[in-house]
């Protein structure tokens, strides 16, 4: 079998062999349950099916990228505090494969986690109608939001062997990536126009929670994701060399 | 791409080292080290904790790129080939990569299919595996709940499910009891013959008994390599001395006067070890006695090895 799917496959099934995926499910549709119960659907019954959803998809981004965060902090760490990293190192798979595989993993599991959270959406239906291309767009969005964070958590985790410390550095970063449409509000022309560009959500996700995708929002998601895939392969190599 | 048979060819080179230098920053882990090992042979890799043992063994291992350097195994060379270095190979690193949350059957599927085993085959290697290894009992048992003796037979088991040319163990007895080690060795007499075998340690005993040829190393430089005899051919015996507790510095004192003696280590301070063929003991209780030194016991070394071992790194 391809290594990728193998180490991938492994790591899949280590999420639901140990407690941690389990507490990350439970948490995320808790908090996805009370949010959806006081903002989403509100006090009154006055509201737009399209505003609920748009409403979903709103905080279920937030939960998304904190999930993630949390999702992929043992990916390598984990390898390399247990010494396992040394199995995959001595053994006939490349250093991107071993990235690859893992990154995979955590995204199989948050596209689970995100299908369990299908049944909010649906329950619109009780009381009024429902738009599926604005769901399906919605989902596709967090699904690549939760891509990007989770790439930049994998780098986290290449980089140190605590997986405490991978969250923190994983956070912070995402934060970072967050608060780059504050940085573009605060510089000039043409400055302030990368900064925008390259904020994780304030430009990018919107269009998803209206039901609208575009094509260089998928571009800037995936293109996230790449780099920080590409740094995490880079520092897996330099490791060999330490 | 090379695809070169490993044929069982004796004396046809398995591992070939030039050169080998690995620093980690400033410090020099390994320098300049140079050796060859032949298909079918158990050879000891024998230093001191902190001698550079596990570094080669990773370097070996495919795990850690030299600072300078050639390494070949099976004629293919490290830097330019390792994906197929990788398939002849089969590591155990100084502490066991195993999944805690899998169980032995699994795992060894896993690792079996990481290296590459082709799919019908695994099931039979697995459990092939686990026969050499006595591990059978515990197929279903997750990795997490076993002892530690069990632990380290899976860590071995991994190493060889794939049945590879060459075989990398990095202290297999290292933390076993006396009946674990026992099996240990047995396990690896057994495996000669089908596999080449690295295998390091700090114990000397187990290593003489163990293995074809052993490697000294010391401070990341190879100071001896040779057979049992013929390491000891080059070196005087050793003889152990007991004193009265705290006499040891007034002894030394006392027999570093007597001809023939070539060099005195006080282990402890009733305990000293003294380079001097046996013949010399009379010798040297007439000059304790006549320094006043209470003399408890005097004894040839223990094993001829180990005074060879502390020759060659002292």
């Amino acid at each position: 079998m391809n290594a990728i799917l193998l180490i991938a496959r492994r790591e899949l099934a280590g999420y639901f062999r140990t407690w941690l995926g389990y507490i990350i499910i439970a948490a995320v549709l808790v908090l996805d349950g009370l949010l959806f119960n006081a903002f989403a659907l509100g006090s009154g019954m006055d509201r737009k099916s399209s505003e609920v959803i748009s409403q979903f998809f709103f905080f279920s981004s937030g939960v998304t990228m904190t999930a993630s965060v949390f999702i992929s902090m043992r990916l390598l760490a984990a390898e390399r505090e247990s010494g396992t990293v040394n199995l995959l190192y001595s053994s006939p798979v490349r250093d991107f494969e071993i990235v690859l595989g893992k990154y995979l993993a955590a995204l199989g599991f948050l596209a689970i986690l995100l299908g369990a959270s299908v049944y909010m959406p649906a329950m619109v239906l009780v009381a009024g109608k429902i738009s599926w291309g604005h769901v399906f767009a919605g989902y596709f969005g967090l699904l690549l939001l939760g891509a990007a964070a989770l790439a930049v958590g994998t780098f986290g985790s290449a980089v140190t062997r605590s997986q405490i410390l991978a969250v923190i550095l994983s956070a912070v970063m995402v934060v970072a990536l967050l608060v780059m449409w504050w940085v573009g509000r605060v510089t000039d022309r043409p400055l302030s126009n990368v900064f925008e560009n390259l904020a994780l959500w304030s430009l990018h996700f919107p269009p998803f929670q209206a039901g609208i995708i575009h094509l260089r929002d998928v571009i800037y998601y995936v293109a996230i994701s790449y780099v920080a895939l590409f740094a995490s392969v880079r520092v897996l190599e330099a490791r060999r060399w330490r | 791409m090379t695809t070169a048979p490993s044929t069982d060819i004796c004396f046809a080179p398995m591992i070939e080292v030039e050169g080998l230098t690995k620093y980690y920053g400033e410090h020099a882990a390994i320098r300049d080290l140079s050796f060859t090992i032949n298909k079918g042979e158990v050879i000891g890799f024998l230093g001191l904790n902190g001698a550079g043992k596990s570094t080669t063994l990773r370097v070996l291992g495919a795990v850690l790129l030299p600072t300078a350097g050639r390494v070949k195994i099976d004629g293919l060379d490290l830097a330019t080939d390792p994906h197929e270095v990788r398939k002849r190979i089969g590591f155990l690193p100084d502490v066991p990569p195993l999944y805690n949350e899998m169980t032995v059957g699994a795992y060894l599927a896993f690792v079996a299919q990481l290296r590459g085993v082709p799919s019908e085959m695994i099931e039979a290697r697995v459990r092939e595996a686990e026969q050499k290894t006595a591990l059978s009992e515990v197929h279903e048992d997750v990795i997490g709940t076993l002892s530690h003796g069990y632990r380290q037979r899976v860590g071995v088991a991994q190493a060889l499910v794939h049945k590879p040319a060459l075989l990398i163990l990095d202290e297999p007895t290292s933390g076993l009891d006396p009946n674990q080690i026992r099996e240990m060795r047995n396990l690896i007499r057994g495996l000669k013959g089908e596999h080449t075998v690295l295998l390091s340690s700090h114990i000397l005993t187990e290593v003489s008994q163990t293995c074809d040829r052993l490697l000294i190393i010391d401070e990341g430089k190879l100071v001896a390599q040779g057979t049992e005899a013929e390491l000891s051919k080059g070196s005087g015996a050793a003889v152990e001395i007991e004193v009265a507790a705290g006499g040891a510095d007034k002894a030394k004192t006392a027999l570093a006067a007597v001809d023939g003696v070539r060099g005195i280590d006080v282990i402890s301070s009733s305990q000293l070890r003294v380079q001097a063929a046996p013949d010399l003991r009379p010798a040297l209780v007439r000059a304790l006695v006549g320094a006043n030194v209470d003399v408890l016991r005097v004894d040839r070394a223990a094993s001829q090895l180990e005074s060879i071992f502390t020759e060659l790194t002292a």
